[in-house]
């Protein structure tokens, strides 16, 4: 009873910060619009154009794909910390944000050369198969090693490498729309409109969804897999879906944002903490919400503490995360 | 009462498709502890975890309640197996009680709510094995011997017919070990479970199993009731354990003897002796014992400790030529520690020698 009141009281409180965060993210930004006019704009009854456009165009969508691609990025770590029994495991320090990274800049600077303009689904499988790839190479790796924090340095050296190859490819590239690769390829929420936001809605809800419909193994699986076995978990079929969908929703991340750091070990870890459980069916929609206010937070200081030039996504975000990482490591051996 | 409800037929475990053991046949009834006891790296534990489908079986056949278990699927077999393996977890954030509840896993729907029955049995098998007071407690934080009992708990409320427990006991101070090991017994007769586990600690594997099964070099070496396999012989052949010490009534060894001339005489016998024969042995000091009757509780402990030793057959008076022997001893290395200087009227010959020895002034 005492428990179920935790959890509603934190999950009050975290909807409470996303709606803040929400409505900030939408009233305020380098050019001064009144909370009045926003107001106006958002039921439809204002005239000013250009205000219009820079709500309903850019800060909105932008506000939309930061609850989104958040929510996603943490619940892909969530997975995939108990994939590895790791809670220091995430799509970006696996390297596999990075390898969706790869494949996305490759496939653009193709396409840019042939003429055509990739759609965001062609993104999104681009990135899918760049993350599947990386994936492919940590279970390699994962299976040879027996220390978590040896397969942690292989995915941060595979992110290296993905990252050093993309980087070579955009530098040596010769159009003028690389400059918005480059921007990309440091990660950021800017340039997202609104039929993207659709698209990564449609993609990342249901993905979410599958998720939250696997808490029960998800739950059995942290006793580990000997007992999960045991309880009836078809351990294979698991382990293969728990990869498609955290490898789906960093890949759905990297398409739209490129890489972002940190939000996948740093969210479930403060989350499990705020709640005091690891119980799945909790920690997804919480570790969803908690991605969205972490995010919604970064952007709002990476586009505005040096507006109006924008910082990297990933910078705000490591700033916040890396410490956290930190702070598990140090407190690993200890019990709570 | 042989019902048989768990049988291997010409079982072979192995990894990775290379065989380890083949031919064992095992059955269980209800009710009833079967002990496989072996020499370290001999593949209990591969037995173990193929029966419990952890690792695939490479050939054979084995039968729960006459199903096979290869048409089994792995939901059936939760609802009748369950398991307790070595390997320590650790679950982040979860309490004991969070611990013990997965075991209703297989009796719940895909959102894992628990019915009352679940909750009636997670109660139940949480008081029979008393971890209701840490229920709450996160299970990290928990002793050894509280893991084990929620771990046992947890298989309990999974309902099994049949348990497989690897080396339950290891790492346990000897006062959880009783503990856990008189639960399981209880549990075994009143929920009539077929229990197959392993274990390293012969005295205990001896007083609770109902039979003993011995893995050693590869292959079965027999099986039996533990009357039949605790024998010296067998235990101190089987374990490899020279010079031979095992003894199966106590179901204790003793470290290696220190041989050579004898040093000293230690004159025992009714238990007096064995702390003393064990000090020299800790000081490496090579002694004779003597005399002792071959019924009496110091014997089994002289005969593996001391360098020479005098002894009668049981319920015989002491002959001429065994204290003629103890005397030569006695004479040879001049030093004589006597347990006691009481002596009953039955223990004359010692009383001799002890007089002897005091004439000499060769008490120490």
């Amino acid at each position: 009873m005492n428990k179920n009141v935790r959890y509603t009281a934190c999950f009050v409180i975290l909807s409470v910060l996303l709606a803040t965060a929400v409505i900030i993210g939408i009233y305020s930004g380098s050019v001064r619009i009144s909370a009045a006019e926003v107001t106006e704009i958002i039921a439809g009854k204002s005239n000013n154009r250009a205000a219009e456009n820079i709500i309903m165009q850019i800060r909105i969508p932008r506000v939309l794909s930061s609850v989104i691609l958040g929510g996603a990025l943490s619940i892909s770590g969530f997975l995939l910390q108990t994939f590895f029994a790791n809670p220091i495991a995430g799509p970006f320090v696996l390297g596999i944000s990075s390898g969706a990274k790869l494949a996305v800049a490759l496939t653009m600077i193709f396409s840019l050369q042939i003429g055509s303009i990739l759609s965001s689904a062609e993104l999104i499988a681009a990135a899918f198969i760049g993350s599947m790839l990386s994936m492919a190479v940590i279970l390699m790796v994962s299976g040879k090693v027996q220390k978590s924090s040896a397969l942690i340095v292989s995915g941060v050296m595979i992110g290296y490498i993905c990252s050093a190859i993309t980087d070579f490819a955009v530098t040596f590239a010769d159009d003028s729309n690389i400059v918005n690769l480059h921007n990309w390829s440091m990660g950021s929420f800017s340039g997202i409109d609104r039929a993207d936001v659709t698209v990564m809605a449609a993609v990342i809800f249901p993905t979410v969804a599958a998720a939250l419909l696997l808490s029960k193994q998800i739950g059995a699986y942290q006793l580990g897999e000997v007992y999960a076995r045991n309880l009836g978990v078809n351990i294979k079929l698991f382990r293969a879906v728990l990869i498609l969908l955290s490898s789906i929703l960093s890949a759905c991340v990297t398409a739209f944002a490129g890489p972002v750091s940190f939000v996948g070990i740093a969210v479930p870890h403060i989350v499990k903490r705020i709640f005091g459980t690891a119980k799945p069916h909790i920690i997804i929609p919480a570790s969803f919400i908690g991605g969205a206010v972490f995010c919604l937070v970064c952007d709002m200081i990476a586009r505005t503490v040096f507006a109006p030039s924008e910082l990297s996504i990933s910078t705000v975000t490591a700033l916040f995360g890396a410490p956290i990482v930190i702070s598990i490591m140090l407190n690993r051996k200890k019990s709570v | 009462m042989q019902d048989n409800f768990f049988i291997t037929e010409q079982m072979a475990v192995g990894y990775n498709k290379k065989i380890l053991i083949d031919n064992i046949n095992i059955s269980v009834n209800r009710g009833e502890i079967v002990t496989l006891i072996g020499p370290n790296g001999a593949g209990k534990s591969t037995i173990l975890k193929t029966i419990a489908s952890q690792l695939s079986l490479l050939a054979g056949t084995v039968y729960i309640s006459g199903k096979n278990l290869r048409n089994t699927s792995s939901h059936e077999l939760a609802k009748t197996m369950s398991i307790m393996m070595t390997s320590r977890i650790e679950p982040e954030l979860m309490t004991c009680y969070d611990v013990i509840k997965s075991g209703r896993y297989p009796y719940t729907g895909q959102l894992g709510i628990l019915s009352e029955y679940d909750k009636q049995q997670i109660a139940e098998s949480m008081k029979f094995m008393s971890v209701d007071s840490i229920a709450d407690k996160d299970f990290r934080c928990i002793s050894d011997g509280q893991r084990q009992r929620v771990m046992l708990a947890r298989a309990v409320c999974q309902e099994p017919d049949i348990l497989i427990l690897d080396e339950p006991t290891s790492f346990l101070d000897i006062h959880h070990k009783l503990e856990l090991l008189s639960m399981l017994k209880r549990l075994v007769i009143r929920k009539k479970i077929g229990v197959i586990m392993s274990m390293h600690e012969l005295d205990l594997a001896q007083r609770i199993s109902d039979r003993i099964i011995c893995v050693s070099n590869n292959r079965i070496d027999k099986c039996g009731t533990p009357e039949e396999i605790f024998t010296d012989e067998y235990i101190n052949k089987i374990y490899n354990i020279f010079p031979a010490s095992y003894y199966a009534g106590y179901g204790s060894a003793e470290l290696e003897r220190v041989t050579g001339e004898p040093e000293v005489f230690v004159i025992a016998g009714g238990g007096r002796g064995i702390n003393t024969f064990r000090r020299l042995q800790r000081k490496q000091v090579p002694f004779a014992a003597g005399i002792i009757s071959e019924n009496d509780i110091d014997f089994p402990v002289a005969s593996a400790l001391a360098s020479e030793m005098v002894s009668e057959k049981a319920f015989e008076p002491v002959s001429t030529e065994t204290f003629d022997k103890a005397l030569k001893i006695i004479e040879k290395c001049r030093k004589v520690i006597s347990c006691t200087d009481r002596f009953g009227i039955l223990d004359n010959a010692n009383q001799k020698l002890y007089d002897y020895a005091q004439e000499n002034n060769w008490l120490v």
